[in-house]
């Protein structure tokens, strides 16, 4: 086995070193240990080539040891659960892991693409804007799947995901995001001040820098404060710490977005637990401690395996015991990163040279270049040497003389950025703090947050933990807590000035701003010379701080570069603007269990099983699954559907209609509200009577229709159709609460609530009749047409019939309460069985009121007046109603205007589609030419031709006239004659019997 | 965004609807002479930076129909009424 761990440093860090764990990367088996990402086992174990970049495909290593990272993105697992673009420097490892480098071929150490490098000049920004341009038609289908082919990261599984996400609510008082010094400072004084607090953290350790730094505080190393800090967040009870959480968003309202990794950091989730879960954290205040992000200073071919942040190599020294290189070079502006050098020296690494780019020498650094028994050279790195991982680094001295180390680490620092991008997510802009030379957070915060330790620009230790305790106990304060007097005083003098030094000038090769998106320097440049002035710009012309690190180590560099080229002041400039997610969130997070058939909640019809038993076939109608229709074995759909239909008209069917939506309307104004909505009248409508009505928006358009009985003076119970259900049911809230509240009217849905069916056919009655505990009368004269009434059927269950019909036949619908909904199908059919019953789906329903002509979802769609549906005449003139005055508009009440007719196919086997267009019998199908399109179509057995409902214009007139049936998309036209949509029984004397 | 329902409590957008200007007065009179009136009522809205009171319904609530004065650039809620106040 490889892994022999050669750069691990026994005893060292805060790995487990006493167990093992095994993994591989590009097939090779490697060794670990708990505590280990990837990045440092691999760093351990002597890999220094990770990937390799976007667009030139040069070999990268990695930068830092943070969700920054740039580089070190490779594919995690294998088939189903494989994941591209995760960040080596942030997956936990496990016993088993296996990851693959990404965007290379054939190999990681010998990759074609990487030809690229050698057109380099031509690749630079806005070359796909420049080069792809002409031909046009070339773009889709050569330039474009070339370019796709050739960049690009990682490959995502097309398999589908076997694990499931979560959602989740949190609430607290205040929520701290991170858990370094200062958040576990502010986390201390928060709870115990009483607060309710959460703690994330996105790391699986708490600690942030302490883990890295080799720092005492109060007397004892860094490490072990943290340690005690978390143990007694533990052990305060409404103290809540979340770590692998990473809080990406911040929201309108205290609402933080967070992502929980409950199983990334293991081989496969447990049973039952979800792969990561989305928090909703509802935070009466927040304290954001998110630490800082350290940059590069810039030279050429500063994107070589072995060139790392120093703070990042200080994380693998003191964190994870393992020594990034043999031999090192420190190339850094500022104090902290002299701390590299020193840890370096200390852990057994040879410190060749401290370089320092800045025009005044520093007597501290050279001290610490004595101690750590490195020369102290004021310059910059020239070059590097060694494509595949550094070899050596050439040094230009201040005089101009140059000298070479060999080297394989070099450590680089252009100072500390605060992470701050959770302060600008509601518009906010962050400020410059010219002393500082960084962005730090700006005066137009989020409401209820603070910002404390290095995201605040507060980089000290004693800074960051002196700002997290009187953040805490500020935010405790906030939501009435009283905490105790601060312990830890504010450091006197924090604010260590820095000369920042942004790139190298005539260094040799292309030197790197944004190694993700292999953006140089030139290119910056470039664009500059170009014109481009707004960061926000320059990133979309030159692709600089975009993709999954949204250029976290990248943007200031950028900005200082466009700064200068453009001749003005660094903090002029600007930034890009952030917005969440802070890091990427998988999509899988975001839906949750709202995928596949759980996209939505799937709501089933009382007769649903039953349905299932007689072998239905579902189909989903608004939320609700309804029995499409019931085939026998060997049954063509098409002969089905006649059946059912045939039988309904001859015999009887039955057809659950609970899915269409039912509100209970009460009050002694109920009648009035009624008025008020339909375009026809309800409150002289008998107690015992139900109506058909039409409902209007308030423009005019019709809205839904239904039927609603009166079942008491002051109680109606109206139907809705099943997609509108909702719709309507919010509609009569608004009248209700909004436009008259003085009505003493409520309203209420109950869908839910009642099984209803529809027993149609000659027949019916005998059915009924059949159901109906004695001493009761549904005969012609007791029950008449249109009738309804409260009964007891089956030995004493509550019923509601109402003799309405939408089939044209004789029809009862009998409802009961839902829970009986079962029980009363199965009766039915028994009742029935003797009269030769069969259920019909909604197929045979839709053919039925298309053979009636009523109107449906197809013609009540949003774009037809009553008028239109020839319902025009309903329309009360007496009263005001919703819509009735925008209803009454010339324009909309025009005999041009399409209306509804019925459409006969000269040849009845010519099937006529939904859809298609009318035009006059020897025009052309253009648009000039249209005079409307067909709403619904179906086969009538009772007919037997094709039948259609259309809108026609000034259709009504145009009775027997033949038009012409344009499908321009199936490339069909037929003959149609209009006639009036009433095709079967037009007088209803079937209904009446 | 989370909403201070006066029944419900403070809930999160996603139990509401929006409808829009809550200002907008249904005109009581259907005679020609209120046609601008109509006209104003259906079609014509403010789009104002700033406060902006406006209807919500709470559909995963109490139904209740909501009258909340938002900002529209921050999205900051300073008041949220029943609609049906005064019943």
């Amino acid at each position: 086995m490889a892994g022999n761990q050669i750069n691990r440093l026994s005893g060292k860090g805060l790995v487990d070193h006493g167990k093992t764990v095994s993994f591989q990367f590009d097939g090779e088996a490697f060794s670990g240990h708990p505590g280990d990402t990837l990045a440092s086992a691999l760093l351990a174990n002597g890999v220094r080539l990770v990937g390799r970049s976007f667009k030139y495909h040069r070999p990268r290593g990695i930068l830092t040891a943070g969700s920054e990272e740039p580089n070190a993105l490779v594919e995690l697992r294998t088939g189903a659960r494989r994941e591209p673009n995760t960040r080596a420097t942030t997956i936990e490892l496990y016993d088993g892991l296996d990851a693959t480098s990404q965007n290379r071929w054939p190999s990681l150490k010998l990759d074609v693409l990487s030809v690229n490098q050698l057109a380099t000049p031509i690749f630079g920004a806005g070359f796909y804007y420049k080069t792809f341009m002409w031909p046009a038609a070339f773009w889709e289908k050569l330039y474009e799947p070339m370019i796709r082919r050739a960049a690009g990261l990682g490959y995502p599984s097309k398999l589908s995901d076997p694990d499931h996400y979560e959602k989740s609510n949190a609430f607290c008082d205040v929520l701290v995001i991170g858990s370094g010094a200062a958040g576990l400072s502010a986390a201390l004084a928060a709870a115990k001040a009483g607060a309710r607090v959460i703690l994330c953290e996105e790391d699986f350790e708490l600690g942030g820098r302490l883990l890295a730094e080799s720092d005492e505080i109060d007397g004892k190393p860094a490490q072990e404060w943290a340690r005690a800090a978390a143990a007694e967040l533990e052990s305060l009870p409404d103290c809540r710490i979340m770590r692998r959480t990473t809080v990406f968003g911040a929201y309108d309202g205290g609402v933080y977005g967070a992502v929980e990794r409950v199983s990334d950091h293991l081989p496969v989730p447990p049973e039952h637990a979800p792969r990561q879960r989305l928090w909703r954290i509802v935070a009466k205040q927040s304290v954001v401690c998110a630490g800082g992000i350290e940059r590069p200073i810039l030279f050429g071919n500063n994107d070589r395996p072995g060139v790392m942040l120093a703070g990042a190599v200080r994380t693998y020294v003191n964190r994870f015991g393992v020594a990034p290189g043999r031999t090192a070079v420190v190339f850094a502006d500022n104090h902290d990163a002299l701390r590299t050098a020193t840890d370096l020296a200390a852990a057994g690494v040879a410190v060749r040279a401290i370089v320092d780019p800045r025009p005044q020498a520093s007597a501290a650094a050279e001290q610490v270049a004595g101690e750590a028994g490195a020369l102290y050279i004021r310059g910059g790195i020239e070059n590097v040497r060694g494509a595949l991982g550094i070899k050596s680094v050439r040094v230009k001295d201040a005089q101009g003389g140059t000298k070479e180390f060999d080297c394989d680490l070099l450590a680089t620092s252009g100072g500390w950025n605060p992470a701050l991008n959770l302060t600008t997510h509601l518009g906010g802009k962050p400020a410059w703090d010219s002393a500082l030379s960084c962005l730090v957070p700006g005066e137009d915060l989020p409401p209820g947050m603070q910002v404390a330790g290095a995201a605040a620009g507060q980089f000290s230790l004693q800074a960051c933990l002196a700002s997290g305790e009187a953040a805490g106990a500020e935010a405790a304060k906030h939501c009435g807590f009283s905490p105790s007097a601060l312990r830890r005083p504010a450091p006197a003098q924090d604010r260590a000035p820095a000369t920042p030094v942004w790139y190298v000038e005539n260094s040799r090769g292309k030197a790197f701003v944004d190694f993700q998106n292999d953006v140089a320097v030139s290119d910056v440049k470039l664009a500059a010379r170009e014109g481009f002035r707004v960061p926000d710009h320059v990133k979309r012309y030159t692709t600089l701080g975009m993709a999954t690190d949204q250029g976290k180590t990248s943007n200031l560099n950028g900005a200082a570069i466009l700064a200068e080229a453009t001749g003005r002041y660094l903090g002029a400039v600007g930034s890009t603007t952030f917005r969440p997610p802070y890091t990427p969130v998988a999509l899988g997070a975001l839906a949750g269990h709202h995928r596949g058939k759980d996209f939505r909640p799937t709501r089933l019809a009382p007769s649903h099983r039953w349905a299932e038993e007689q072998g239905a076939v579902f189909v989903e109608v608004g939320a609700w699954m309804r029995a499409l229709m019931y085939p026998k074995p060997g049954e063509a759909a098409q002969e089905t559907v006649n059946r059912e239909v045939s039988n309904t008209r001859t015999n009887v069917g039955v057809c659950d209609v609970s899915t269409l939506g039912k509100i209970d309307v009460q009050g002694p104004d109920a009648g009035e509200l009624l008025n008020r909505v339909y375009i026809n009248a309800f409150a002289k409508l008998p107690v015992g009577k139900a109506r058909y009505g039409l409902m209007l928006r308030e423009d005019g358009f019709a809205m839904d229709d239904g039927t609603t009985a009166r079942l008491a003076e002051d109680h109606f119970y109206m139907t809705t159709t099943t997609a509108n259900a909702l719709k309507v049911s919010q509609h009569l809230e608004f009248c209700q609460q909004v436009l008259w509240p003085e009505l003493d009217v409520q309203t209420v849905s109950a869908t839910e609530q009642w099984a209803q069916y529809a027993v149609a056919g000659p027949k019916a009655r005998k059915v009924i009749e059949a159901l109906l505990d004695a001493g009761q009368d549904i005969s012609n004269d007791a029950f008449p047409y249109m009738a309804c009434g409260k009964f007891t059927v089956c030995g004493g269950t509550p019923a509601r019939i109402f003799r309405l019909s939408f089939s044209g036949e004789l029809a009862y619908e009998i409802g009961v309460p839902a829970r009986y909904g079962d029980a009363l199908i199965r009766a039915i059919i028994k009742a029935g069985a003797e009269h030769g019953i069969a259920p019909y789906g909604t197929e045979a329903l839709g053919v039925m009121r298309i053979e009636k002509g009523h109107a449906a979802g197809p013609e009540l769609n949003g774009q037809t007046t009553a008028h239109d549906l020839g319902l025009g005449k309903m329309a009360s003139t007496k009263k005001d109603f919703i819509g009735r005055f925008m209803g009454e508009r010339e324009a909309l009440n025009e005999a041009g205007r399409a209306a509804m007719v019925g459409l006969k196919p000269l040849n009845p086997k010519t099937r006529i589609a939904s859809g298609s267009h009318l035009v006059k019998r020897d025009a052309q199908a253009t648009g000039a030419n249209d005079e409307g399109y067909v709403t619904s179509m179906a086969y009538s057995p009772e007919l037997e031709t094709f039948i259609a409902l259309a809108m026609l214009s000034n259709g009504p007139a145009r009775m027997g006239e033949v038009v012409k049936v344009c499908d321009p998309l199936r490339g069909n036209e037929t003959l149609a004659e209009v006639c009036s949509a009433h095709f079967v029984d037009p007088e209803g004397g079937r209904l009446r019997v | 965004m989370r909403i201070n329902c006066p029944y419900c409590g403070a809930r999160g957008l996603e139990e509401f609807t929006y409808r829009g200007d809550a200002t907008v007065k249904r005109p009581e009179s259907i005679e020609e002479s209120a046609r601008d009136a109509w006209v104003d009522y259906v079609y014509l809205r403010d789009n104002p930076a700033g406060l902006h009171k406006e209807l919500w319904h709470h559909g995963a609530g109490c139904h209740s129909w909501l009258e909340v004065t938002r900002n529209t650039v921050t999205h900051e809620i300073t008041a949220v009424e029943l609609a049906a106040k005064g019943r």
